[in-house]
């Protein structure tokens, strides 16, 4: 066999070989969407009556609370940033971590010091990469996150939004919201100081509070806070797997362009090799012939 | 729309543990036990860990362990939120 036909089977057994990591981790994040999706889907209950609960006591109550009363000259403000574990998912991790960026420096346009928090393994290397400093970071659970999870990561928020001196005095987070199976959109949130959202449909009932309002408030933020959490976590890691299950069926096709090109030029040298025999053949014939001829 | 029955769900952050009629449910919150029956005043409670107990439409009762949580009335819809249910 001649060496460039060697050359060209090697490379497309190479191929091959990725191809089938690619298609393999592609199957893989298509059937974990769906597992996702369903878990955005089967929080959102309680992140909704939640919200309601939170939005009933923050417009009924003239309670002033840390939590909710935006302060006046803020100069801190914590930001949460949810990206990847792992790679190979295309721009996902890249892009939540450029809007990341952008928010903070909007924050540092306002003159508010930004302190980072950072959930994955992608983020945290950014960040370490760059030198930034890093208020806090948590890694190992980005693709399956558990409502523990979120709780140890709001607990560390919410701290901070507590604490007696520097304390933060905003909250947004960074996360990529799953639109739909090929859509899906970094976005940011500020979750803390409170803004009222738009009245839900019709009026809110006038609530007994059981013990009372400011209590009430006292134990609902925090929880408040770990639902929208936990949520965002859910849906950063449904649209992780879109992102990878894309990514990884581009890589695919690729490696299938690969092969069939490769497949073309292997045949075309084992094509010349034998052409370059036959003329041998023939040329070696044909010498003999016209020395034979010549002889006699 | 004063029907006589409790609309009632019970969510837990990971998912809807249970939802129904009921007629009565009765949950323990930071001031004591509270029931709470059909046309009940709009409330928001926070509930200490301990067992929620709702009767049904159809005659049986379920009781659900929570550790921490909330619990809201208006217009005859109950939602109880628990951390762990």
């Amino acid at each position: 066999m001649g060496a460039q036909l060697r050359v060209y089977r090697r490379r497309m057994r190479s191929v091959k070989a990725t191809k089938k990591i690619t298609k393999a981790m592609e199957l893989i994040s298509a059937s974990r969407i769906i597992k996702a999706q369903q878990r955005v889907n089967a929080s959102s209950p309680y992140a909704n009556e939640l919200t309601q609960a939170v939005t009933a006591v923050a417009t009924f109550s003239k309670v002033d609370h840390p939590l909710t009363t935006p302060s006046v000259n803020p100069r801190r403000a914590a930001v949460l940033i949810i990206a990847a574990d792992r790679g190979m998912a295309g721009a996902y991790s890249n892009a939540a971590i450029k809007e990341g960026d952008l928010v903070i420096a909007a924050l540092q346009a306002r003159g508010v010091t930004a302190d980072a928090y950072l959930v994955g393994r992608k983020a945290l290397n950014y960040y370490k990469f760059r030198n930034r400093s890093i208020a806090g970071s948590w890694t190992g659970f980005s693709d399956n996150p558990q409502f523990e999870n979120a709780r140890e990561v709001s607990s560390a928020l919410i701290t901070a939004f507590l604490a007696q001196a520097d304390a933060a005095d905003e909250l947004h987070i960074i996360y990529t919201q799953f639109k739909s199976m090929i859509t899906q959109i970094p976005v940011t949130n500020q979750v803390l100081p409170l803004i009222t959202e738009e009245a839900p449909a019709g009026l809110l009932p006038q609530y007994e509070f059981e013990p009372d309002a400011s209590e009430v408030l006292n134990a609902l933020l925090p929880r408040y806070v770990e639902a929208r959490v936990f949520n965002a976590m859910l849906q950063s890691a449904a649209s992780e797997h879109a992102a990878r299950r894309r990514a990884m069926k581009s890589a695919t096709d690729n490696a299938d362009e690969l092969i069939k090109s490769l497949t073309r030029l292997a045949n075309a040298a084992r094509q010349a090799e034998i052409t370059q025999e036959i003329s041998e053949i023939v040329g070696g014939a044909d010498a003999l012939a016209s020395a034979s001829a010549g002889s006699e | 729309m004063a029907s006589s029955n409790l609309t009632v769900e019970v969510v837990s952050p990971e998912k809807r543990v249970w939802s129904g009629e009921a007629t009565m449910v009765s949950a323990r919150t930071l001031e004591g036990d509270i029931g709470i029956l059909p046309d009940h005043a709009p409330l928001l409670g926070v509930l200490v860990d301990g067992n929620v107990s709702i009767k049904a439409v159809d005659g049986s009762s379920h009781e659900f362990a929570l550790r921490g949580g909330f619990i809201s009335v208006s217009k005859n819809r109950v939602s109880v939120l628990g951390e762990s249910a």
